[in-house]
């Protein structure tokens, strides 16, 4: 085998790790404030993916789309959370699986119907950089980008203003948070629609290297649930690098074995890590 | 025993028995294939609430000892032409035991993470059975139709497994109700309701776990050898299907979550449900959306199920319908 290879595939791994932190993200911070697994997960990043083919097919353009996904994600989620979760928010976790799945039914059958389930696409071409056998699609280059700034984002958000502040409160600990006078349903709706955004920009980032289609979700979800646990259950920064540990592994690996055994590899290791690390990778033990 | 004497599991077992003698009777080949689907979905959630229902653990990729089952007994039936009951019970009795093996270590994991963990186990099967090259790779394995000769054709190894099926559904019931009623099933729910108080009043969760595990995990793998028995053909894909556990989950939830009914009740309502919504013109293409809301208001305002609201209205019923 050769180094430059083995350099191609790890940026290339690297970036798309980028992308699969933030989808990831999105999950890992509703686990965090409320302790709920979100089922709906999967057909959030598909929202996403159909939102910019959409915006696109309208002739917006797909990164431009972007900033009305946030908008759009963010109302989602909002509305999902009174209408499913918030009525079991205090349930037992068999529950809110539950309800979240069906949420997860319906939208799945919504866009089943609007969209049928035959594979899509974005038409976008962006110049690329080239230096011997290593080729950087300017795609990916953006989608690094979009998801760097997301985080920084959601990171300035959390920590620096007092609605980011009550977040983490609620997620220390939600008595304690009321007491202190922050309502708490609204953090528990607006964390809800934080980690929907953060599906549906991921979405459409994927929208722009991947073609698509109404099924793709279920997969990423998994790919999710394998990151998160990865990073730690609840983590966001954790879920990043699970992400960017995930895009690696993907891409190196497939160099040492076939393509097909990777899933393999995978999900044994987030077995083993739910066993000896519960709090993952990175966390305290 | 004593826990036999009552009439309401003879009633149960009646009914169930009767309703599979139907097809039988009436000679309907369609009718037939309904009842084996529901049979079979009868016993994936009434196994899941053995471990579910009584003990409180969500195994949300039960699935996967339905496709252990069903490739152990097919490359038996395939490669060395043993007869397809004993491979059945060859496949139930290794799938019991992988769980035993994953048991030990995954039940001590609580809540969220053990539903993640069997999500995980589920994946990792089928990812590795879609490598595995002795069990067919990504295409599977399929029959020569010789196979069936031994059994007087297709059409008639098509009524055996059905024979087979219906006595399993039994089986399942049985196990479920007895289980409930013994000092074992008490133990279960002590470790349901909270672990920690179950272990100060001497129970040994860990063991109790694992046994309830190995114990639900045999009927989905008999039952998964059935099915792909009378399908003739095995793949990784509807072997270890995760949508379908997730699907006998909510049959769980439907009828009544730790009763013996529940799932029955369950499983027939969602599988009639389902066959209306889809054979419907207007009605198919919404049917996902439809299931998915009906579900929501269920989850949302009838939590305990259509049994579980039958006897919180009709205290006088409690004593009777388990």
């Amino acid at each position: 085998m050769n180094i430059e290879a083995l350099i191609a595939s790890s940026i290339d791994g690297l970036m798309l790790g980028f992308v699969f932190g933030l989808m990831a993200m999105g999950l890992t911070l509703i686990f965090g404030v409320m302790k709920v697994i979100n089922l709906g997960h999967g057909p959030f990043i598909v929202m996403g993916m159909f939102a910019i083919l959409v915006m696109s097919q309208l002739g917006i353009n797909p990164y431009l789309g972007l900033v009305i996904v946030v908008l759009l994600g963010l109302l989602t989620g909002i509305v999902v959370y009174f209408v499913a979760v918030h009525r079991v928010i205090n349930a037992p976790e068999l529950t809110t699986l539950l309800a979240t799945f069906s949420v997860n039914m319906i939208l799945i059958g919504a866009l089943t119907i609007i969209f049928s389930t035959s594979p899509r696409g974005l038409d976008l071409e962006l110049p690329s950089f080239r230096t011997g056998a290593i080729t950087v699609l300017g795609t990916r280059f953006v989608a690094v980008l979009v998801a760097v700034g997301v985080t920084i984002a959601l990171y300035s958000f959390l920590y620096r203003t007092r609605t980011g502040k009550s977040i983490r409160a609620v997620a220390n600990n939600r008595g304690a948070a009321e007491l202190m006078g922050i309502n708490s349903s609204w953090i528990l709706a607006l964390s809800f629609g934080i980690g929907t955004l953060l599906a549906m920009i991921s979405g459409g980032l994927l929208a722009t290297l991947f073609s698509f289609t109404v099924l793709s979700g279920g997969g990423l979800e998994v790919k999710s649930f394998v990151i998160v646990v990865l990073g730690g259950l609840g983590n966001p920064t954790g879920a990043l690098f699970g992400g960017i540990i995930i895009g690696l592994l993907e891409s190196i690996t497939t160099i040492f074995i076939p393509v097909s055994w990777v899933p393999v590899f995978e999900f044994v290791v987030f077995v083993l890590i739910l066993l000896f690390r519960p709090n993952g990778l990175f966390g305290a033990r | 025993m004593k826990t036999l004497s009552s009439p309401f599991i003879w009633i149960i077992l009646v009914v169930v028995g009767g309703a599979s003698l139907l097809p039988i009777l009436t000679n309907s080949v369609s009718l037939r294939e309904d009842m084996f689907l529901m049979l079979m979905l009868v016993i994936l959630a009434s196994s899941i609430n053995i471990i579910m229902g009584y003990t409180g653990y969500v195994s949300f990729g039960h699935i996967v000892f339905f496709g252990l089952g069903g490739y152990l007994a097919f490359f038996l039936m395939k490669e060395f032409q043993v007869q397809f009951m004993l491979a059945a019970l060859v496949g139930g009795a290794g799938a019991s035991l992988i769980a035993f093996f994953i048991g030990i270590p995954v039940l001590r994991l609580r809540g969220a993470y053990f539903a993640l963990a069997t999500i995980g186990i589920n994946e990792a099967f089928r990812s590795f059975f879609t490598n595995f090259d002795l069990f067919g790779g990504a295409v599977g394995m399929f029959f020569n139709f010789s196979v069936y000769d031994a059994y007087g054709g297709a059409k008639n190894a098509g009524q055996l497994a059905y024979y087979a099926m219906v006595v399993l559904a039994l089986v399942t019931i049985g196990t479920s109700f007895v289980i409930k009623k013994s000092k074992f099933g008490l133990g279960l729910m002590a470790i349901r309701e909270d672990q920690d108080a179950s272990m100060v009043l001497g129970i040994d969760p860990a063991r109790l776990k694992v046994l309830t595990y190995t114990i639900s995990a045999f009927f989905p793998a008999v039952a998964g050898a059935l099915f792909f028995f009378k399908n003739g053909l095995i793949e990784p894909g509807p072997a270890f299907e995760l949508h379908r556990s997730i699907e006998a989950l909510v049959m769980v939830m439907l009828g009544g979550y730790g009763t013996v009914t529940g799932p029955i009740v369950g499983a027939v309502v969602y599988e009639r449900l389902r066959g209306f919504l889809i054979t419907d013109p207007t009605l198919s293409n919404a049917h996902l959306v439809i299931a998915g809301v009906l579900l929501l208001l269920i989850v949302l305002f009838v939590t305990a199920g259509v049994i579980g609201w039958v006897r919180q209205r009709v205290p006088a019923l409690r004593r009777y319908l388990e």
